[in-house]
This record gives structure tokens, sequence and C-alpha cells, in this order.
């Protein structure tokens, strides 16, 4: 899972180092973006839910369709009460060797995919995903393939910062990255005194 | 005594005066909305390569949620060196186009030369200006002159981006998406279409206003290849063998 690490007020880009990926239990780790209070909010209902399941010490821990099914109801229930929690989360997780991916959106819609994209990412990285995704990619693949898309965020969406966070779930456990940053390119020769034949252009 | 009816000149441009009685209506009747338009929702693009430039459309012409023309031709020709996709409602890109086109060829046979691609980009940005974004044309105008080639971008207000790669419409975020990753300087011909190719097709299967089949265009120095319906990746899936049989009353 990838996300940048931004935070904005509006238009401002406010705060440059927010964790947008949290791990959730054993099994699972939750993305957000949206209304970044909300997300903490969301948190601390996890935290809750999480706790009070390890409290029943049974050997069982909540895995990511569980959690998953949660944040749907919790979702949905906001919103039919006039009050939405502000946010598309992604949630994905390994337990007992199934994989699990899904995505929630503020009004409850869900869905499970093998590839998920929150605001402009379904417009400009799921195009590339449904072309190069395949069943069985390693590691690599996988992070070459969600650099990628970023790569076109970056160029593409406004709010983008380049400084980005990585994390993996695996069956061992989660593991975070250090952020980091992606080499953008810009020296095309067409980008070189672009109007020097048409004046006035841009 | 009879009134004298004085005789008022014509206004040019737009009138304005039906805007009144339509907003009246629309409120008055609750049903009496006003017809909605054509609009070619849209995925165009362009690229330079190494030896001119390639322009590339879809063909689904929608109206509303409905698909009006499923295999319309949406890459218009200019002069015998430019081409222009038109996205935005089907009948300004038409007419627009058209009517620049007939001036290119007046001033062809004023001055006895090929046309330029910035002047079919002047006169297509001072008619979107002159009516204020009215004219609700988004266009990606391409092609090769004596200078060289050329892509531009024009918007309906009337403003322009001079481009390596372009592309408009609804589709445009899923085409540029394909552009931003693999697009090089200097790609050849078959590279160029290929990658075109791509891009459209990223616009008709992940966009809900563009589909049907690609249609390209290639544009070198002195010459042009307009290949309609390059691919149809949406063809009929199940036609009936047996065929049909109409009665012989049945129409001419």
């Amino acid at each position: 899972m990838f996300s940048s690490l931004t935070g904005s007020y509006g238009s401002t880009l406010r705060y440059k180092s927010v964790e947008r990926i949290k791990p959730i239990g054993k099994h699972s780790l939750l993305g957000a973006s949206g209304e970044l209070s909300d997300f903490q909010e969301i948190l601390r209902y996890l935290d809750e839910l999480i706790l009070y399941d390890n409290m029943w010490d049974d050997g069982n821990s909540l895995g990511p369709k569980e959690v998953f099914n949660y944040l749907t109801r919790v979702m949905y229930n906001r919103r039919n009460k006039f009050n939405p929690l502000w946010n598309s989360l992604v949630l994905g997780g390994v337990k007992n060797g199934q994989k699990y991916l899904g995505m929630v959106s503020m009004i409850g819609v869900h869905f499970e995919d093998n590839h998920v994209a929150t605001g402009f990412g379904n417009h400009l990285a799921r195009p590339i995903f449904r072309e190069e995704w395949h069943e069985n990619m390693s590691f690599e693949d996988g992070v070459k393939l969600l650099e990628k898309c970023m790569k076109v965020l970056l160029y593409r969406d406004r709010s983008a910062v380049n400084k980005l966070q990585m994390a993996k779930i695996t069956e061992e456990g989660v593991t975070t990255y250090k952020p980091y940053s992606l080499r953008t390119h810009w020296g095309y020769s067409a980008f070189e005194n672009p109007t020097v034949g048409a004046e006035g252009s841009w | 005594m009879t009134k004298q009816m004085v005789e008022v000149p014509p206004k040019g441009g737009f009138s304005f005066d039906l805007c009144r009685r339509n907003a009246m209506l629309a409120k008055k009747n609750e049903g009496a909305k006003a017809p909605s338009f054509r609009k070619t929702g849209t995925t165009i693009v362009g690229l330079i390569f190494q030896d001119g430039v390639i322009l590339g459309a879809d063909t689904r012409a929608t109206e509303g949620p409905i698909v009006a023309d499923k295999n319309c031709e949406k890459i218009h020709y200019i002069a015998p060196n430019i081409y222009c996709c038109g996205a935005g409602t089907a009948a300004d890109t038409e007419a627009v186009t058209d009517m620049v086109s007939s001036q290119l060829q007046l001033h062809r046979y004023h001055t006895g030369r090929e046309s330029r691609v910035v002047t079919a980009l002047t006169l297509l940005k001072r008619h979107l200006f002159n009516y204020q974004g009215h004219v609700q044309a988004a266009l990606v105008l391409g092609g090769v002159d004596v200078t060289g080639p050329h892509l531009h971008t024009i918007y309906p207000h009337g403003s322009t981006d001079t481009l390596p790669f372009a592309t408009m419409g609804s589709g445009s975020l899923a085409a540029m998406s394909v552009f931003e990753d693999k697009f090089k300087e200097g790609l050849t011909r078959d590279e160029g279409i290929k990658l075109v190719t791509e891009a459209i097709c990223a616009g008709i299967f992940n966009d809900l206003g563009s589909g049907s089949n690609v249609d390209v265009c290639v544009i070198t120095k002195g010459d042009k290849e307009y290949l309609r319906n390059h691919l149809m990746p949406n063809l009929r899936t199940y036609v009936s063998e047996k065929g049909y049989t109409f009665p012989k009353k049945t129409g001419q």
C-alpha cells in the first residue's frame, strides 16, 4: 500500500509528514484519504474493537474481512444518520494465507478487488492497474507498479507531494518503510521554449 | 399617423434574448426543460513523434446517458496537413472546425502557400474567446508545416497549450496516465501509433463517456494517413449465423 504524506487544509498543503496508513491488529493495514480528524476517530473505534477482541484471550484475532465488515457498517450507519465520516478507506490484509483487499467510501459503498485506489487514483491509477496487474506478482513487481502509478499522480494531481510512505502486510506481519521520494523527469526538449512558434500560447 | 419603425442594423455575435425566456419557462412549467445537446463524452489524444504528429480519438457520441452515435468521426479535417480532434458539444466542434477549414482554404488561395498550424490555432482561439466559452469545443490540433510538427490543445474559453503530448475529454485522465507512464521523445511511427491506441483504449475501457472504436491519424511532412477504425475492440459478441430474412414488402 502506498500513500503520500500530505495533510492539506483546503488548498494549503499544511502537513507534510502525516502517516495515512496504519496497521490494525495483527492482520490488516488501513489507509485513508479525506478528512484526517475522521480518520483518527475511525482509528479510535478500531482500537477499541481490537482491544475487546484481545481481552477474550481465546487465541483468535480479527482478520481483515472482519475489520472490513465492521468499517462498512460504521460508514453506512453514519451516512444514514446524515453525519458521515468523510473518508475513503482502503483495507488490506492476510490471515491464514488468505489475502484480502477492499475499499469503503464515505457513503458505505464497499467492494473487494485486486487493486483499489482513492480519490484521483481512481481516474489515473486504476487504468494502469487494469492493464498491468496479474496474478502472482512478486514484491518488487508490485512496488514498481505502485511507484509508476504514484509518479503519474505526482505529475497530475495538484494536491500531491513527492514524499511517499510504503507499507507491506504479509502472513508474517506488517512492515512499514521509511518515507522516500520518486525521481521525476522534466527534461523533454518540447518543454524548453514551448511557444517559440506560437506566440500567445502557453 | 403611421408609426415610423427605425431600421436597426443587425447586431453581430450571439443574441442572448431568448435565454431569459428559457429560464422563465423552466421555472414556470417544471417539465419544459430545454433538450439536452449531444455531447461527445470523449477521449482524444495527440502526440509528437520523430517525423510528425499522431492524433487519436474514440468514436462514441453521447446524449446524456444514451449513446447517440456509436461510430462517429471525431478527427476533423482542417487542411491537407492539419487535423483537429474535437471534444465537447458535437455541433460546436463540427461547426468551428468546418468554419476554420474554409477560412484556411481561402487564405491558401490568397497566399499560395501551405497553411501553418499556428494560423489554425489563432483562428480557433480568437473565435472561442470571442464567445466566452459558450461555444463548448475542446480541441486537440495537430499538423506538420514548413516550421515543423506542432501539437496544441485549445480549451472552450480560448486558452491554448503547446505540448509534446496531450489529452482532452472525459477520458483524458485515463489516457494521460498511459502517456505519462510511457511517452518518450523521438518515438518511431509504429511505437507512436501503438501508444496512441493504448491511450485511447484506456479511455474506452475506463471511462463511461468513451467507447466503441479507435480512430488514428498520422501526419508527416508532405503526407497524411487517416486510419479510420484502426482498432475495433468492441465488436458485437453474438451475431446470428442464420442471418435475417425480411418479407418482400419491407422497405426499399
